[in-house]
This record gives C-alpha cells, structure tokens and sequence, in this order.
C-alpha cells in the first residue's frame, strides 16, 4: 500500500507537467509540504514531447533538467506517478482526494539498469511518440524519465513474458502482484494543473485526417522533427517515407470555430512560424512551407520571430481559412480554398499537411470531481466558488510555455494563502 | 569540528560488479584514496545498501561519503545524505556503459574507473558541508514599487499570504493606467462586454489591509541591501525622506504609452479627433455611458476609425519594433463604448492582424456582433481637416488603395514603452554592437554621457556595483528571456510585474503579479534560512574570499551576472550572499584564486584534475580533461550512455556547476600534469543564451578565448584547449566529438609536461 503522509497544511498539485511541476516547486521551495499528483508514469508533461521552444528555438528538456534535479533534492515534495484523482470532498482548508494508483509492475529497487527491457519480446505504442513508434513492453517512459524507472505494460501481465523479465531483474524490482489502489490524500489547497490535449483532428472532417495519411497534426510534426522521435529526425511523410520537403500548416485547425474550439489556443501560430524552421533545418533551401492563416498572432516581442520567418524566402504566408483537402494520385494532399488578399481560387498540392490543431483542457472542468466554474471551452475560471481549487497553466487557459508557468507560480501562492490561514488558525 | 572521515562504497550493481574489478577499485580509495572506511556492495541504491551508510554515519562518525556507482543525476533521492559531504564517482554512465564490453577494452575501462575514485575521493576531502550563510537576514517585509493594477495585485496577494507589505507611487493617487480607464476588457465569461476596472474597490481594500503601508507621491530614492535586508530611501514629493527595511522588491512599474506626437503622419496634434487610446478613454469618462461628443466642437459622433499598430510593428527603425499585444483588446472595448451607446455609429477597426488571444476571441465575436466591421489594411495617413478625417489604408483583402472619409473621430492604438529606468547594460551592449561593425549604439551612449543630455531616470536607485536598476533584456523591458523560468531576473530578490516586464494587458497583468508576488515571499523566506535562490535553490554554500590574497583587481565584481558583489571602502571584493546564486562565475575569474565555495572549490575540482593517474609519453595512452557544464552537457553524457553510444576511453569529465566557474588554473594544472588535452563543453550563449547563469557561458567562451596566449607561453598547440558549445539533447553529437577530439589529440605528440 502506497503510503502519503499528508495534512490539511499539504499542498495537493494535480498534473506533473510543467505547470504542475512549477506550482509544486514554488511553493515547496518556500517552505510547504506538497503532494504532486501524475497520471503518466514520468513528470514532465507535454512540454518533454516538443523538440524546441519558441522562439529561442532552445530544448524543453533543458528547463525540465532543472525542474528535475529541483524536485530530487527536495523532501517537501511526494510524487506520485500514474496516478489520478477521482474524488475530492471537504472545504477550502480541509480537503481529502482520492487518488486512484495504476499498477507499475516496478518497484523503487528500479536501477533502470535495462535488463528488463532486453528480456520483453512484445512491443506496445509508444505513447511519448504520440503512438507513432513503438516500445517494448516492459520499457522507460523517456530518456529524461522521472522517476527514473521502467513500466511493465499490462499487456504481458499474466503471460509467461512477465515471468521472464521478472527473473531478468536482479534487483527484484518488478512486482507482478502490484494492484490499482486508491488512497486518500488530505490537503488545505489544491492546484489543478492538468494541462492541455490536442484537439481531436479527426472531427475537422474537410480536413480528412483521419482518411489522409500524409496529413498530421503538429504535435506529431514534432515528434517528427526531433532527432530522438521515430523517425530520428527526419520529417518523412507516414505514406511511403518519402521526404516531406514541401509543407503546408494549417493555423486555427479546430480554434476560433463555433463548430469546434470557440477560442484561441494562443500557440499554434508561433508554433507553426518554429515549425518552418524544422523544414529549413532538415532541407535547407529546398525545404518549403506555406502557412493559411486568418491572423498571424505574434504578440509582444516574438513579434521580432515572425520577422524573421517572413523574411525567409522559402516561407509563404496566405490569408485564407482552408476549405477542404483531397488527396492526388500520388498521395499528395491538395489544399483547397480562397485566397482571402486578391481572392483567388486555389488547388495546391504538398508534400505534407500539418495541422496547427487547438489546445483543449486535457480534463474539461466538467470531468473534474468538484464544483469547478469553467468557461464555454472547458477551461478553469478564477472564481470564488471554487474554493481553494486553483487552476493552473493550460487547464485553466490556453498559454505558451511562458505564461503557463506564470499562471503555475500564481496558482501555487493562492494556495500558500490558504495554508498560511489554516496555520495561523491553528496558531 | 569533528575529524574527517572519509568512508567509500563501491557499487557492484547495473552490470560494475561484471565489468570491473572492484576489489580494485576498493584498493584504489583506501591506499591512494585514503579512505578510513571502504565497503562493496553488490546493489548500493537498495534500503539495506543506503542503510548501511547511513549506520556508518550514525554509528561510525563517517563524514565524507564518496559513492562509486551511478551518475549523480541517478538515485539522487537515495544517496541524498544532507547531514554529510558526498562525492559521486560516475562508473555507470561514465564508464562501463560508454566502453564497449570486450577483452581490448577492459584495461582502458578499469583505468577509467580507477581514475573516477581516485577523482571522488580527492574530490570529498577537499568538500566541506555548507554551514549555511552566518548572515541570513530575516525582514520579511514585501516593497511594492508601483500602484497600479500590477503593484496593487501584488501588495494585496503577499499581504493575503499573510506577508506586510510596502507600497509606493509616484502619483498622487494609486490605480496607475487602470484608474484613467472608462471600463477594462472583460475578465469572466461570457467576455462579452466591457467591465467596471475594479480600481476603487482594490484601492478600498489597501486602505483597509493592515498589513499595507502606502506611500504615495514618492520614488525610491535609493535601495540597498540583499534580499532579506534591503534598505529603502522613500523621497515625497515636499515631504520628509523615509527608510523602510525589507526583505524583497516588486517592480510594478508599468508603461508608458508610445508618445503620439511621433506620428504626424496620423494626423496626431493636427487635430483633437485624432487621440490615442488614452484620449478616448478620457472622453469615455466623461461621457459615462452616454454618447462620446467630437472634440472639435462638441458636435455627435457618426463614424470612429481605430488604428491598430500606430508606431508598432514597426519595420523602419522608426517606431516600436514590437507588438503590444494589448491594443486590438483596446480598441474592441473602445468600438463598444460608443455602439453600446447608439448601434448607428460607424466603427470600424483597421488592423493587419487581430491578435486576441484566449478568450479574447469571444469578444471579438461579441464586437462582430454589435456591428464592429474589422478592415484588414494598414494606415497610410490621416488628414484632419475642420471637424472630420480623411483615413487613407491601403486595403490587404482588396489589394487596393483606399480611404474613409469624414470620420469624426480617429484613434491611434500606439504601443506600451516599459517603465523600466536606467538601462545598465546599455555601455556593454554598445560595445558588443560597435566590436561588429555597429557604432550606432555606442555613438547614442556617448551622446547621452555629454553634459545637459536628458539622463534617463532610475526607478529603484540600487546601490549596487552594477548600476541602478535590473538589467533590460529588450526593447527596454525587464524581461528574463527565459521561457522555463520567467520569473528570474538578474538581481536576487527583486522581481518585476506587469508591462514593465513584457508587454502585456489586464488580465496577463494581474496574474503576472499574483507570480511575483510568489517569488517575492519565496525570496524573503530562502533569505531567512541563507539558502540559494533557482536555480541551484536550496543550496547552503555561499561564496567566501580569502582577503589577503585578493588584489582588488574587480574581476569578481564585474562579472558576476546577478551584480552580487559589491566594493568595500578599502575596494575588496564585499559579498552579499543572499544575492548570490552559487555559480561560481566569480570563482572562475579570480586570477589569484581566493574565491571558494564549502561545497566547490578551486581546490574541489583541482584536486581531482591532479587524483588522475596519468600515463607516461611511451603508454600511448593520451589523457583528455572533460569540464562538462552540469546542467546540459553532463545531463547528454547520461543519455548517451543510457543510449550505449561509445567515446574514448581516454577522457575523464568533471562536471562543473556552470562554464562560467571555470578557472583557468584548472587548464594549466591539467596541462602541466601531463594531460594532453581539454574540451570544455558549455551552453549556447549570446540573443538565445542557454546559459543557466544567463552570462557564465559567455563570459567563459571570452577567458578562453586567452588562453592561446597561455598555451603558446607553455610551448603547446592551440588545440590542447577547446571549447564546445553543447545542448542537452547532443546525445549523439557529444560522443561523436570526444572521439574525434581524442583522434585528434591523439594524432599529435604526448604533451611533453608528462612526468614532470
């Protein structure tokens, strides 16, 4: 039975992404006891699968070494991996969750020394590759894993394959008898920082992603680009590998629509202007791409990065909402519309089609297990109702990586308030 | 202080046990290592392993601990004994998996190895356990610079923590930019109208928090200290000067708006119907709901244009470069103010794009729907001529060349300048710009030091070293560039808020202050227990100098990128721990070297370059010094071996808190101990700096960049010593280079040094 020592003074963070990570840091770094909560089986969050940031163009991992070596060397924090919350009752200073525990199959003897890696056959989809590569079945989550230390998938439970990577540990790491549990944590304050979840690209039907294989979405062109995704970095289209030197980007791909997300999601269109840098760094001169847009939205100073990607001559920029995409005979999808500056009719065909998809809140308020005020998308609002529910980061708002760590920081002191006032009360 | 004892504990597990002879290994730290206590164990990291160095300490007056297994970044939880000093000699992924396992290799591996506790034992001899900062200071007290939406966040949030707090304004009243406001854009579903500010009832709530002492018609004439005892001169205006002790500072100064005047062009000044956002606000209070009258004559309003990005996204040099992203919010709320009132007024926004971000598309829809038309065009002029304006645009969507006439009112939405003060980097910046060719900005520095030029004001008056007020990152604003870590400016303890930061509207604002205010109660309470700030937080090292061996030659006091350091009257070196961040940028510009940390050291490092076994000139064995910044490079060396990708056997790499630390002794030790070469590997510097320390790497890249001379002196090839820049994700590159590098070295003759 998993033991957490936990008080009406503990801070409880939902979510282990970079928000989450944030909020729990800041306010354990000053001095709170905090119980971080994370449904994966590493921290780290959406944030670990981007190749590089805007517009720095630096690694996400970079910032997570930090954030990581942070929550090793403090004691205030509990983590808890795969791990959910399924319940919260009490008031504002004195809450208990319910926090429901996946089965790891390992234990903390874990070295993450790989023999149990090399002894599993089965592969399973790996899912920090969003699906597109696969893993063995007994595997670590990532090279920058943390907790540093492998999962067995459910998968081989029960089959002969577990009882071989169980005798391949010699550190009787793996324990086949693990079982789901679910324990109750107490905590004064919560921050919900669950994060954001692409949009389902499937339901923009002209758009034909679930019919086209060579068009995908931007978080997959992510994984694409980076040198440590399936393909090792080179962007080669899903349909015959074939190199992907002519790229179109689709902005507000589900945002800014009343059939789909009403808002802005804020990053897509930096992320597509950093996404044309991939296309030159894999191809040089010869890699092209086209961005359809309605706004180009480079606030404040990454005003200066949009610049420069308009200066670049093999970066095209068309104002127009595409209406539809086919496919030609040689599996090039064909983008068609209007050009909305001089309004002309367009059939183009590309390489590869890259949806700019929408961020959506990975748990709609509605799922989350209280009375949470939210807005017409799902997102968290601040509100006195909430109690001392705290949004954070992107569930409670679409925001780059910048600004999800100010919405983090903020959160973590509005729950600093709450404990200060059960401290006080209980002198 | 209780004598050393130094216990050693090698690993047997992940495969060492196979891979090496760690019998040894134990040889190797008890005769050359000189450690009292040496112990194997077949699986350190276990309960019982840990436990039984635990007894050791416990039980054994054990007071250095090195650990032979895994990399540092592994089983940190497990090793994390904080009541002792404890060195990690990295034989996992420093060691057996980067060799390959086969006969050839394995007395090169077990060198390796043996090299690795020779290197953690000299290492934990000279390591001491941080006592903490003698001087930890313990006001707790919050200064809130700055009264508007942003500061008065931030003073109402710390005080809600349950921290006092310091306000001061400038103007006579508080509210800032948000009390000249008719209403501000909507902060709640469904973001369809304009609401109240909710100025007077913030300024309500000050007045009535205890917690809250307001100063205003005052400026900080002067602030000194380091975080948890700053010293605050507070100057009214006609009114007596205050000092106020506290622990950290706030920022909040805002903006100012991009100053119309500079565009003629858009008819600014030639007309009273033509105003920036500010005017219109000002007719909007006056109206109070009711219809907003033509400045010329009183006359009724029919048709309003709003300019979007007046003087900004400026790509002349002319105007502001950079987009505000306030603005189109501005101008939406402004459309409302007169379609709320009278439907039939034309409004119509011209704009390139409409940046509305989040929620903020649902009140652009909420403006579509009240009849705002939206024209994508860019503003050629304004011709004001008698009671209306001609607007000339050009129109993108018709590609056309077009114009409204008789508008009766045009607003200009011009940009945020930052409240920012004296920028104290502005000398260096020019220098860098005119060493490439650029002397615009060293001829605009030397225009400004002529007497009578208009000297730009300082807002904090720091008595630092390093100037007056936080570095600029762009443009003016405070901003730290960072993308992980926004909060972490260049001076300890002082954080900035709202637009003086980036520029930024309400609802950014005010959250932005909630964060601050964060840092702030952070800042005073790390201070309290002399504990480092991000991001070596928790850190109880500070930096001591031996003064008798200081020259007073300033280079610690220069170069130290958080200006903690400071001048005594007789010009040593004086430091301000709390200020500190423990990279050790100071101890690596030292030339006399009397600059050192409990934890690191000259002496820690130094004294594993010299542990080395190095080779003699007939062994053809070349020995390469790896000095790996630990917050990138290191971290790619894991993964590389996590990776199995195999590098040179020759090399031994220490990891250093940051490039910056790197003393140059520690090259000339290496040379002049027979090693034949040494790679340093630090992180990307310059606009899109990587640097941890914003300027270690930089600053390192620069020493280096001397040390040909030195080499040169020793009658050495240049290429004995280079620098690398390395990302964390190299995980492939980083071994690549090591071997070629080792090719390299290899190729030239053993450093004649060797055996001396």
């Amino acid at each position: 039975m998993t033991e957490v020592v936990a008080t009406n003074q503990t801070i409880l963070v939902v979510g282990g992404g970079i928000s989450g990570m944030t909020a729990a840091l800041e306010a354990a770094e000053c001095g709170k006891e905090v119980v971080l909560i994370e449904k994966n089986p590493a921290l780290g969050g959406r944030v670990s699968q981007l190749y590089r940031y805007f517009p720095k163009l630096c690694h996400p991992t970079c910032g997570l070494e930090i954030n990581q070596r942070r929550v090793k060397q403090n004691k205030r924090i509990r983590v808890l991996t795969m791990a959910e919350v399924t319940g919260i009752t009490g008031a504002p200073g004195d809450y208990t969750a319910s926090v429901k525990i996946a089965p790891r199959y390992v234990n903390e003897n874990c070295t993450a020394c790989g023999d149990c890696g090399d002894a599993a056959e089965t592969t399973v989809d790996d899912a920090f590759n969003y699906n597109m590569g696969k893993v063995k079945a007994a595997y670590l989550p990532s090279r920058m894993a943390y907790p540093q230390r492998y999962v067995v998938d459910p998968v081989v439970i029960g089959t002969p394959e577990a009882d071989k990577i169980k005798a391949a540990c010699k550190y009787d790491a793996v324990d086949l008898s693990m079982q789901e549990e679910t324990v109750q944590v107490k905590a004064g304050a919560v921050v919900w920082a669950t994060g954001w979840k692409p949009y389902d690209a499937n339901k923009i039907q002209p758009y034909g992603y679930d019919r086209f294989a060579n068009v995908i979405t931007s978080v997959e062109f992510e994984r694409l680009s980076d040198p440590h995704g399936p393909t090792g970095g080179k962007i080669l289209r899903p349909s015959d590998g074939k190199e992907a030197r002519n790229v179109a980007f689709i902005q507000c791909a589900g945002s800014r629509d009343e059939n789909h997300l009403r808002h802005c999601s804020r990053i897509c269109c930096m992320a597509s202007l950093k996404q044309t840098n991939y296309v030159r760094e894999a191809f040089g001169d010869e890699g092209k791409s086209t961005i359809y847009y309605i706004d180009i939205r480079a606030i404040d100073r990454f005003e200066d990065f949009y610049q420069k990607v308009q200066a670049d001559p093999n970066v095209k920029f068309i104002k127009s909402k595409v209406a539809r995409i086919l496919e030609d005979k040689e599996g090039n999808p064909v983008l068609h519309g209007v050009d909305t500056e001089g309004y002309h009719r367009y059939a183009t065909p590309y390489d590869l089609v890259v949806l700019a998809v929408g961020m959506e809140p990975s748990v709609s308020a509605a799922n989350i297990p209280a009375e949470i005020v939210s807005d017409s998308s799902g997102f968290i609002e601040q509100d006195q109702a909430n109690g001392a529910i705290f949004g954070a980061g992107c569930a409670a708002n679409p925001l780059d990586v910048n600004r999800a760590v100010q919405s983090a920081t903020a959160s973590a002191l509005r729950a600093i308030q709450v404990i200060n006032r059960v401290a006080r009360a209980e002198g | 202080m209780a004598d050393m004892k130094v216990a050693a504990y090698i690993c047997q597990g992940c495969g060492l046990g196979e891979r090496l002879d760690t019998a040894n290994l134990a040889k190797v730290a008890q005769k050359e290592g000189k450690a009292q206590v040496v112990k194997e164990h077949p699986f350190l990291c276990n309960a019982e392993g840990v436990a039984m160095i635990r007894n050791d300490i416990d039980n054994d007056a054990v007071t250095h601990v090195m650990i032979a297994a895994c990399s540092r970044r592994a089983k940190t939880e497990a090793f994390g004994f904080s009541d002792v000093a404890v060195s990690r000699a990295n034989l996992r992924e420093g060691v057996i998996w980067i060799r390959p396992d086969d006969e050839e290799s394995r007395e090169t591996t077990q060198e390796m190895a043996d090299d690795y506790v020779r290197m953690g034992c000299a290492e934990v001899k000279k390591m001491k356990l941080p006592g903490g900062n003698p001087e930890a200071a313990t006001n707790r007290r919050v200064l809130v610079v700055g009264g508007g939406i942003s500061g008065m966040t931030a003073a109402l949030e710390a005080s809600k923590a349950g921290y006092q707090v310091v306000l001061v304004e400038k103007a006579a009243t508080l509210g800032g930019w948000a009390a000249k406001l008719y209403k501000r854009s909507p902060s709640h579903s469904p973001y369809a109208d304009p609401q109240d500010t909710g100025v007077d009832a913030m300024i309500a709530a000050i007045e009535a928090d205890s917690n809250i002492t307001v100063y205003t018609n005052a400026i900080t004439s002067k602030t000194e200290g380091a975080p948890g005892r700053f010293k605050i001169e507070i100057s009214q205006e006609s009114g007596p000067t205050t000092t106020e002790e506290v622990g950290s500072i706030i920022q909040a100064t805002g903006f100012t708006l991009y100053d119309a005047n500079n565009l003629p062009e858009l008819g600014y000044g030639k007309s009273p119907n033509v105003m920036d956002q500010a005017g219109l606000e000002a007719l909007a209070k006056v109206a109070n709901g009711g219809p907003i009258k033509r400045p010329s004559d009183g006359g009724e309003v029919k048709s309003v244009v709003f300019v979007q990005c007046a003087g900004q996204r400026d790509e002349t040099g002319k105007h502001l470069p950079y987009c505000s992203g306030s603005c189109c919010l501005t101008s939406v709320k402004q459309a409302m103010y007169f379609k709320d009132a009278n439907p039939d007024v034309d409004t119509v926004v011209i704009y390139t794009d409409l940046r509305m971000p989040g929620n903020g598309e649902d009140f652009y829809r909420s403006g579509q729907n009240k009849g705002v038309t939206f024209t994508k065009g860019k503003v050629s002029t304004v011709e004001a001529t008698g009671n209306t304006c001609k607007v000339n645009f050009h129109d993108l969507i018709l590609n056309d060349q077009t114009a409204i006439e008789n508008a009766d009112i045009v607003v200009l939405a011009t940009g945020q300048v930052a409240n920012s003060g004296v920028d104290v980097d502005a000398k260096l910046k020019a220098d860098i710009a005119a060493a490439a060719g650029d002397n615009s900005l060293l001829d605009a520095w030397n225009a400004a030091q002529t007497e009578g030029a208009v000297k730009p004001i300082s807002v904090l008056n720091l008595a630092y070293r390093q100037g007056p007020d936080v570095p600029q990152l762009k443009y003016g604003f405070t901003d730290s560039h960072f993308i992980c870590f926004p909060y972490e400016t260049r001076r300890t303890g002082i954080y900035s808020a709202g637009p003086v930061r980036r520029p930024m509207d309400i609802i950014q604002a005010t959250e932005d202050a909630t964060g601050a205010a964060m840092k702030a109660i952070q800042a005073v309470e790390n201070a309290a227990v002399g504990r480092a700030a991000h991001p070596r937080s928790g850190d109880l090292s500070f930096p001591s100098v031996r003064r008798e061996g200081c020259t007073q030659c300033k280079r610690c006091t220069v170069e130290c990128p958080f200006g903690a350091i400071d001048e005594d009257e007789q010009r040593y070196p004086l430091f301000n721990e709390s200020r500190c961040r423990r990279c050790g940028t100071c101890m690596g510009a030292c030339p006399v070297r009397v600059i050192s940390f409990e934890n690191y050291s000259v002496d820690t490092v130094g004294s594993q370059i010299k542990a080395v076994d190095v080779p003699d000139e007939f062994s053809e064995k070349p020995r390469i010094l790896i000095l790996a910044c630990e917050n990138d490079a290191y971290p790619a060396l894991d993964m590389a071996a996590m990776n199995k990708e195999v590098y040179s056997a020759w090399v031994r790499v220490i990891p250093v808190r940051c490039l910056g630390s790197v003393n140059t002794i520690w090259i000339t030790d290496a040379l002049n101990s027979g090693y034949d070469g040494v790679m340093m590997m630090g992180c990307k510097h310059g606009d899109d700096y990587q640097c941890h320390f914003v300027k270690g790497s930089e600053l390192a890249s620069y020493r280096m960049s001397k040390v040909g001379d030195t080499l040169q002196g020793m009658g050495l090839e240049t290429e004995r010593v280079q620098t690398f820049e390395a990302a964390i994700t190299d995980i492939e590159r980083l071994p690549k280079l090591i071997n070629e590098y080792a090719d390299k070295i290899s190729a030239l003759p053993p450093n004649p040094f060797k055996g001396f």
